[in-house]
């Protein structure tokens, strides 16, 4: 019988079938940051649990740390530096691996998973964070939980979880110049609704996911979960391998070739059964901008803002209306004539070295529009000193962009620094009401999209000043 | 870690109808400021129930500051109920203000997870059930309290009338019994052990690797 790849990875994990859907899953890799995995070490430590397998948790600090030049534990997230020296004392004491604030490793949590070899093909990973499905890119399966399950996970190596339905997205046909991953994956989601991957592990194939790099893979999966679905994958192929060859975790000599031979398996078998299929035509893909509160209220970048009436699902168009109100924007008004006070290139999203270079190549010889606070964020201390070595610090500083250290950073608001009030074109995931900070008004769009119109202060595509 | 399921739970229910309120509306992260589970309701909805997050003065508009809500056990919310972060501190604050059934279209995938494991009752109702029953409890919230009965997995509300629920048995079964699920995991300890001895040979890189 032909296998799905979801079907081979539940089946290389399943420890025991606990009838009905579900089955006691082992989890191959354990994640914790700051913000959530406090909590957790600490929930264990009170319920007198050891961890099973401490060197396969690793902690990192990204949420809630500060990002401007020069920091250390002091974070203007109110109570953050308990989070901070917490996670520290507890990490250290139950013998995780951590990559503290100083560490050349430190980074957002789904951007070190990956880039350090700690999660591969073919591995079950978790992390009490919703975003932990973008590791679902090396064909991992990977998926976000809460913070009971991630006590459950440190103390027992295994979960017992529902088994998803699978879904297969094809993205055939070529995207046009300037149209990049997020672009794709926020189109997908605006087509179909931000549920139509509930209950469904959704694997991204066909010839234009291939085409990817591995950081634009990322972050197709990376909005899995925006979809409303349990996770997002990607088949393993040869940019994968060539991708996790001598990261610092993954395995070396003949290891690495016994690892590569099981990994060439994991991929959907010809005539696979999907529980659900979709198609999306590539050619139909413009650069793309969020106008609402959620990120399927998308409108291309030639359109404008709809008029809720023209929904015909009511929840849709109760939705458009309370989002066009809290964004301040009125039907009708083109997508380009909108302006920005700030613009932001950073998160899990977007923020590996192939969208600073994109960001980067744009806004060589460029400036930021005078009103405009602009801001790069590098997802990771490593792709940030990667930057640096090929000179993107520069340009990003010479077009009046800050230059930041790694971490979340403004992806979301947790009462530290904050867009409060102003309106934002972001590469983040995210658009939610407050996302930001209270009353921020965040429009998504691709790092090239954030580059362009923050040059122009107004919502605006690359070719705008071609 | 005892759950303390109602098996059976009479409430006043508050209607939250607009989809997709996220964890973030639910408790914001800004509310997090300790490394705690304690003490969250406080902060529940903040940024919608107090005119301004540092004095908390209470925002008269929101159902929650309104008499009789302000006791309210159930909620009936929209499509997509906590969807976004994983945030567990969301369903603490949920708990912590007394809520223990909340019924809705969907809800958001990891939301849903965490609601089971913290003994609140999510259940999936179509929404037009969701609004007969919206309007019939505003008509007189003290005295239409819907009634919910886990077992028989049905909802009572008006005279002689009830709508049945779907719960998945797993999570009936952990909701009913309240278990401490690390403890009834390691019941599979066994299994756990010799997965991982086959496995160590099928894949040796996931346990053992270099440290970085
Ligand atoms: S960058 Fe944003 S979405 Fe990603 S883990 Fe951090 S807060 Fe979450």
């Amino acid at each position: 019988m032909p296998d799905t790849l979801l079907e081979k990875l539940w089946n290389l994990h399943e420890v025991t079938d606990l009838g009905g859907r579900d089955s006691l899953v082992h989890i191959d890799r354990i994640f914790l940051h700051e913000r959530t995995g406090s909590i957790a070490l600490r929930g264990l430590e009170q319920a007198g649990c050891g961890i099973r397998a401490p060197r396969r948790v690793f902690c990192t600090m990204d949420h809630i740390v500060d990002t401007r030049p020069g920091r250390g534990d002091i974070t203007l997230v109110p109570g953050g530096r308990e989070f901070i020296e917490a996670t520290r004392h507890s990490a250290r004491k139950a013998g995780i691996h951590l990559f503290d604030i100083d560490d050349s490793r430190q980074g957002i949590v789904h951007v070190v998973a990956a880039e350090n070899g700690i999660v591969l093909p073919g591995m079950s990973a978790v992390c009490p964070d919703s975003h932990t499905c973008t590791l679902g890119a090396l064909g991992a399966l990977a998926w976000g939980i809460g913070s009971t399950e991630a006590e459950h996970a440190m103390a027992t190596s295994s979960l017992r979880v529902s088994r998803p339905r699978s879904m297969r997205v094809n993205f055939h046909g070529e995207t046009a110049p300037g149209v990049s991953a997020k672009d794709m994956i926020l189109h997908l989601i605006a087509k179909f609704g931000s549920r139509a991957g509930r209950g469904y592990a959704v694997e991204f194939a066909g010839p234009a996911i291939r085409a990817l790099s591995m950081d634009g893979r990322f972050t197709i999966c990376n909005m899995a979960v925006e979809m409303g679905a349990f996770t997002g994958m990607i088949a393993p192929d040869e940019s994968t391998f060539a991708y996790v060859r001598d990261l610092s975790f993954a395995p070396r000599g003949p290891l690495a070739q016994q690892a590569q031979a099981h990994w060439r398996e994991l991929r959907s078998d010809d005539g696979a059964e999907f529980d659900r299929e979709l198609e999306v035509d590539c050619a139909q893909i413009a650069p793309s901008v969020t106008w609402g509160a959620n990120p399927e209220q998308l409108a291309d970048i030639n359109g404008v803002v709809p008029e809720p009436e023209a929904f015909e699902d009511r929840q849709k168009s109760l939705a458009a209306r309370q989002a066009l109100a809290y964004m301040d924007l009125e039907p009708g008004t083109p997508l380009r004539s909108i302006r920005i006070d700030a613009a932001f290139i950073g998160s899990c999203t977007n923020n590996r070295i192939d969208d600073l270079r994109t960001a980067a190549n744009y806004l060589r010889n460029r400036k930021k529009a005078p009103w405009v606070q602009a801001m790069c964020v590098p997802g990771s201390s490593a792709v940030k000193r990667l930057a640096e070595a090929e000179g993107l610090d520069e340009i990003f500083r010479a077009a009046g962009f800050e230059w930041r250290e790694a971490g979340c950073s403004l992806c979301f608001h947790a009462g530290g620094e904050s867009f409060g009030g102003r309106r934002v074109i972001s590469s983040t995931n995210r658009n939610f009401q407050g996302r930001q900070g209270p009353g921020a008004r965040t429009h998504l769009g691709s790092p090239l999209t954030v580059a362009a119109s923050a040059c122009r202060g107004y919502i605006s595509a690359a070719e705008d000043s071609r | 870690m005892n759950l303390q399921t109602q098996i059976f739970h009479r409430g006043i229910a508050a209607t939250l109808l607009q989809p997709n309120i996220d964890t973030d509306a639910i408790i914001p992260s800004r509310e997090i400021q300790r490394v705690s589970k304690e003490g969250l309701g406080e902060a529940l909805f903040s940024g919608w129930r107090y005119r301004s997050a540092e004095n908390r003065e209470p925002e008269p508009d929101f159902i929650l500051n309104q008499d009789p809500y302000q006791g309210a056990s159930i909620l009936l919310a929209g499509d997509n109920f906590g969807c976004g972060s994983s945030r567990e501190h969301a369903v603490w604050a949920l708990k912590d203000f007394g809520v223990k059934a909340i019924l809705a279209p969907s809800f958001g995938g990891i939301f849903f997870n965490n609601c089971a494991l913290n003994g609140i009752l999510a259940i999936e109702l179509e929404e037009n059930s969701i609004q007969r029953l919206a309007e019939w409890v505003r008509i007189d919230p003290r005295g239409n309290l819907l009634e919910i009965d886990l077992t028989a997995q049905r909802i009572r509300w008006r005279e002689g009338k009830e709508i049945k629920f779907d719960i998945e048995p797993a999570r009936r079964s952990l909701l009913l019994d309240g278990l401490d699920g690390i403890a009834a995991t390691l019941r599979h300890e066994a299994a756990i052990a010799a997965f991982e001895d086959a496995d160590r040979d099928r894949r040796p890189w996931v346990y053992e690797f270099p440290d970085g």
